[in-house]
């Protein structure tokens, strides 16, 4: 049956209003549970890169946990802590995208820093979480990184990445590549940032502690995963300085 | 697909008829044809792309699944429901519209209650909407036939690309990750050191796993390409 025009352009239009509508109904409703998923998201990360959470199931004990143990700020390129941002705002450390951030010039972004604190003594710092983000083989990577109070031993890594080849790239996510970054340093004797550096090739031996094991296949993917270590670490190198400067003046006094 | 053209006006005349048995021979046939003999994906070689891509381990399999039955389900019955409002000319386009529309809500309703799973199938989720099952059971059947009907339809075509899917991505993941639903079923049966084989892992996986189903499901039904 053929139809008028009119007819036509009328049921185009009442049906796109009916489906627009019934979209922003939804994404209006399903906003708090999914920002909800989206901070717990990345509160597993940031917890994810010190200790061991997989015997946590609870999303509300994961936060709990979180709330407890992790003290969060924000700093710039140069290591001083923001609060505010251009606009006058508190600018939340969890909430700050490091993905946009990213899009900006190494001095103009924001840096949150996660301090990971002592149980008993809440005012000893046991870890530093750092978040990083660069480009993988396609797409973006991101990662936390965990050192110790030293500033200096990285306890953990938990990386992220949106389209590194399964099995290949993106094994960079998986707790045995991420196991191999243990214990290695970002600085050398004479106290300059070197980094960790992913080898090509799997299976090497005599790793000093400047490298870790290559993902065979995935050579690239190492590269962007050194690049984006290398970048951030350098970013953070202001607020590095300025703990490890106010440590020594404590210990001067 | 030309069964269903030959069984348009075939309804029209039951319509007069007594109410026709909710699981009568005809309506079982709709349900069964497309999980063996006119399966969407090996028969009808359809939703191959996501065939590859989401079956490297069950549990993103089977919430694809899921994903895919409701919107083949749902957008069947709208169409149906309103098969004669849809002016014939722009109906490839609300037909579109449709299927976007409910893929988008599942898209949302895993991102807010499934968090990690919207993180593995990531696009693929998105690109359901292009999935050629969907539309096809759309412009074939739903288009011409009661909404009932419809909905069995959509199951059956529904789970005639889950149980393919399924089962690809079993042997996917038991040769590639050595376990099922991430369950590790070779370290439990003392085989701890049993190579896991990387080809499985990649889509050639698939590709070789899909090939020998249908050569399996040729050899016993008989289908011939022609």
């Amino acid at each position: 049956m053929q139809r008028s025009n009119t007819y036509i352009i009328l049921f185009s239009v009442v049906l796109t209003v009916v489906l627009g509508g019934l979209l922003s109904l939804a994404s209006v409703g399903l906003k708090p549970a999914q920002d909800k998923q989206v901070e717990l998201d990345t509160k597993k990360k940031i917890l994810g890169a010190v200790m061991d959470i997989s015997s946590i199931e609870e999303p509300n004990e994961l936060l709990a946990l979180y709330d407890k143990k992790v003290k969060s700020l924000v700093v710039d390129y140069n290591g001083a802590v923001v609060t505010t941002d251009t606009k006058g705002n508190t600018i939340v450390a969890e909430k700050v995208n490091i993905q946009k951030n990213y899009r900006f010039a190494p001095e103009d972004r924001l840096y949150p820093v996660f301090k990971f604190m002592n149980e008993k003594d809440s005012s000893k710092v046991e870890a530093y979480v750092f978040p990083m983000f660069g480009s993988g083989l396609w797409d973006w990577i991101s990662g936390y990184l965990a050192v110790g109070n030293d500033l200096n031993t990285i306890l953990g890594v938990a990386f992220d990445h949106k389209q590194e080849t399964p099995g290949l790239g993106a094994r960079i996510t998986s707790d045995v590549v991420q196991k191999r970054f243990e214990g290695k340093e970002i600085y050398n004797e004479k106290n300059e940032l070197v980094s960790v550096k992913m080898v090509k090739g799997e299976g090497n031996a005599n790793l000093t502690s400047h490298e870790v094991d290559g993902m065979s296949g995935a050579t690239l993917t190492g590269k962007g995963v050194n690049e984006m270590m290398v970048n951030y670490l350098t970013c953070y190198q202001g607020y590095i300085k300025k703990v490890k400067a106010s440590r020594s003046s404590v210990a001067v006094n | 697909m030309s069964t269903e053209a030959l069984e348009a006006p075939e309804v029209k005349e039951e319509v007069k008829q007594p109410a026709e048995a909710l699981f009568s021979k005809r309506r079982r046939r709709i349900v069964a044809d497309p999980l063996n003999e006119d399966n969407p994906i090996t028969i009808q070689v359809l939703g191959i792309c996501s065939a590859l891509a989401i079956t490297i381990k069950m549990e993103p399999t089977l919430v694809m699944s899921i994903a895919v039955v409701s919107v083949i389900v749902f957008s069947n019955l709208i169409i149906s429901l309103i098969r004669n409002l849809i002016p014939g000319r722009v109906r490839i386009i609300v037909q579109l519209a449709i299927i976007a529309t409910l893929v988008t809500l599942v898209s949302e309703v895993l991102k807010a209650y499934y968090f990690d799973m919207y993180k593995v199938l990531g696009a693929f989720v998105g690109l359901i909407i292009t999935n050629c099952i969907v539309m096809g059971r759309l412009e074939a059947f739903a288009m011409a036939n009661k909404p009932y009907d419809s909905i069995l339809d959509g199951l059956g075509s529904g789970f005639g690309y889950a149980w393919i899917i399924l089962v690809v991505a079993f042997f996917r993941e038991l040769f590639g990750s050595g376990s099922v639903f991430d369950f590790k079923v070779f370290e439990a049966i003392g085989l701890s050191n049993f190579p896991t084989n990387g080809l499985m892992v990649d889509s050639i996986g698939a590709f070789m796993v899909l090939g020998i189903l249908i050569w399996v499901q040729r050899s016993k039904t008989g289908y011939v390409e022609h």
